[in-house]
């Protein structure tokens, strides 16, 4: 017990120290430099357009575990599901030549993908699933984006503690080849517990970035004035990396 | 010439608080999800073949529970981490650190030198007739500079997704993401029964003199 005491006091004084560090202002620049590091890293190992691992169908997972929102009872979206998403919209919007308003029915006659893919969740665990959905890139391609636009933002339907869900990625992960907008899970509809009607798939990162209930995509020069400034819902609420690649 | 060559003592102390935050740090990121699986995926209680007891507050970093600041400090260590192993095994080869002192003989490893090897230090005797290190203490380095500290960088590798597209073949080689995941917990806490083997022998050898050789490089000859 004695032991056991003394091994928490250096445990918790060299936790302490380390909260100190992260607390300061170039303890925090230290931390951001190091997601900066790896992205850069993985981007210099990986081709931009290299796929993450595609299975075969028997490899899908018995079902399909639901995160975060589950059952958005904000807004309209439970009179939305109710009439089985007939009505649903999706905005392209911002930095476009050519702003959209898409339905499902829009979305569904687009060229398909499908890939039989693994969903990495931040904490830790995975899920194996079969998406559908037209690559965002085609999408991107037909609305023609401006120039300075840098990011593609993703605006969702769900709200949690008050605040509706949104995400971002930059342009080299919005044109992968396996970024698609999926509206089908294993040859079904999708199920409203992983993002019904639509949600996106960024499948060289983690679940976080992977946005649900999808209502939008918006083309923007900065994440400064999105939300907070730091490109995604829990990057501005408890800090999480903008880049998940690790 | 020196006991500890300087290459070795930098990276024995700068290896020692990369591991230590990254342990640390770890335990947070296991606290998130205190389950683990083999194959590629698993989420629910009956796929998981351990579950992971919660990690008090006192033993991780950050001292609260914070997924994303234990993944920030993570991050940040594990490059550092990664080079300073890469560093060490390249001046041991240069250096013959690693022929001289840490290749076992054939000899070392019949069963009766072993046996009189672990009896040697049963009685806390810690007298190497000739050569830097016995067996055990060969043994014991060259498995962890040989095997677990590698083994913490390719299991972390392969249950990062943005390395995957290149490195997938990594991942099948360590039996798929989960298995790779449950492998980085294993090999972690691997270190830790060295570690705690290690500082126990040190506190046994005679800590002082020990520790200011491993700072200052000691004599030669001296133990």
């Amino acid at each position: 017990m004695k032991r056991r005491g003394f091994l928490a006091v250096i445990g918790a004084g060299f936790a302490a120290g380390c909260n100190k560090i992260a607390e300061s202002d170039s303890g925090s620049r230290l931390l951001g430099a190091a997601e900066k590091w790896h992205q850069g890293a993985h981007r210099l190992l990986t081709d931009r357009e290299a796929l993450a691992p595609e299975y075969p169908r028997s490899a899908i997972s018995s079902y399909f575990r639901g995160n975060g929102s589950t059952d958005p009872q904000n807004g309209d979206y439970p009179a939305q599901a109710a009439e089985g998403f007939a009505n649903w919209r999706l905005e392209v919007r911002g930095l476009v030549e050519n702003p959209m308003s898409l339905s499902l029915d829009n979305i569904r006659r687009l060229p398909q993908r499908t890939q039989v893919t693994r969903h990495d969740c931040v904490e830790g665990w995975s899920a194996i699933g079969e998406w559908t959905g037209p690559q965002l890139s085609l999408i991107l391609d037909a609305a023609k984006l401006k120039p300075e636009a840098k990011f593609i933002v993703f605006r969702c339907a769900d709200n949690l503690n008050g605040q509706d869900y949104y995400e971002s990625v930059d342009l080299i992960d919005a044109y992968h080849p396996q970024t698609i907008v999926a509206h089908r899970l294993n040859g079904e509809p999708l199920p409203v517990k992983n993002g019904a009607p639509l949600r996106m798939r960024i499948e060289r990162q983690l679940g976080y970035k992977h946005a649900k209930y999808l209502t939008a995509i918006e083309a923007v020069a900065s994440l400064d004035d999105i939300g907070r400034g730091q490109g995604g819902y829990w990057e501005d609420r408890s800090g999480y990396q903008w880049y998940a690649g690790i | 010439m020196k006991r500890h060559a300087l290459s070795t003592r930098i990276w024995h102390w700068l290896n020692l608080v990369c591991v230590v935050v990254l342990f640390m740090s770890g335990l947070t990121i296991s606290n998130a999800h205190r389950r683990l699986y083999w194959g590629d995926w698993g989420f629910a209680p009956e796929q998981a073949w351990l579950a992971v007891p919660r990690f008090p507050d006192w033993m991780t970093i950050p001292g609260y529970y914070s997924l994303a600041v234990a993944r920030d400090w993570h991050i940040l260590m594990a490059w550092p981490f990664a080079l300073l192993l890469l560093f060490m095994w390249v001046t041991m080869l240069v250096n013959r650190h690693f022929k001289r002192d840490l290749v076992t003989t054939r000899a070392e490893w019949k069963p009766r030198a072993i046996w009189h090897d672990i009896v040697q230090h049963l009685k806390l005797n810690f007298d190497h007739e000739g050569g830097k290190f016995n067996f055990l203490q060969k043994l014991a380095y060259g498995l962890v500079l040989g095997v677990f500290l590698p083994m913490m960088i390719f299991t972390g590798i392969a249950i990062s997704p943005g390395m995957e597209p290149t490195f997938g073949w990594l991942v099948d080689l360590l039996g798929g993401r989960q298995s790779a995941r449950s492998l980085h917990f294993i090999f972690a806490f691997a270190l830790f029964g060295f570690f705690i083997v290690h500082v126990l022998l040190v506190l046994l050898a005679g800590p002082i003199g020990q520790i200011r050789d491993m700072i200052t490089g000691g004599r030669h000859g001296e133990a």
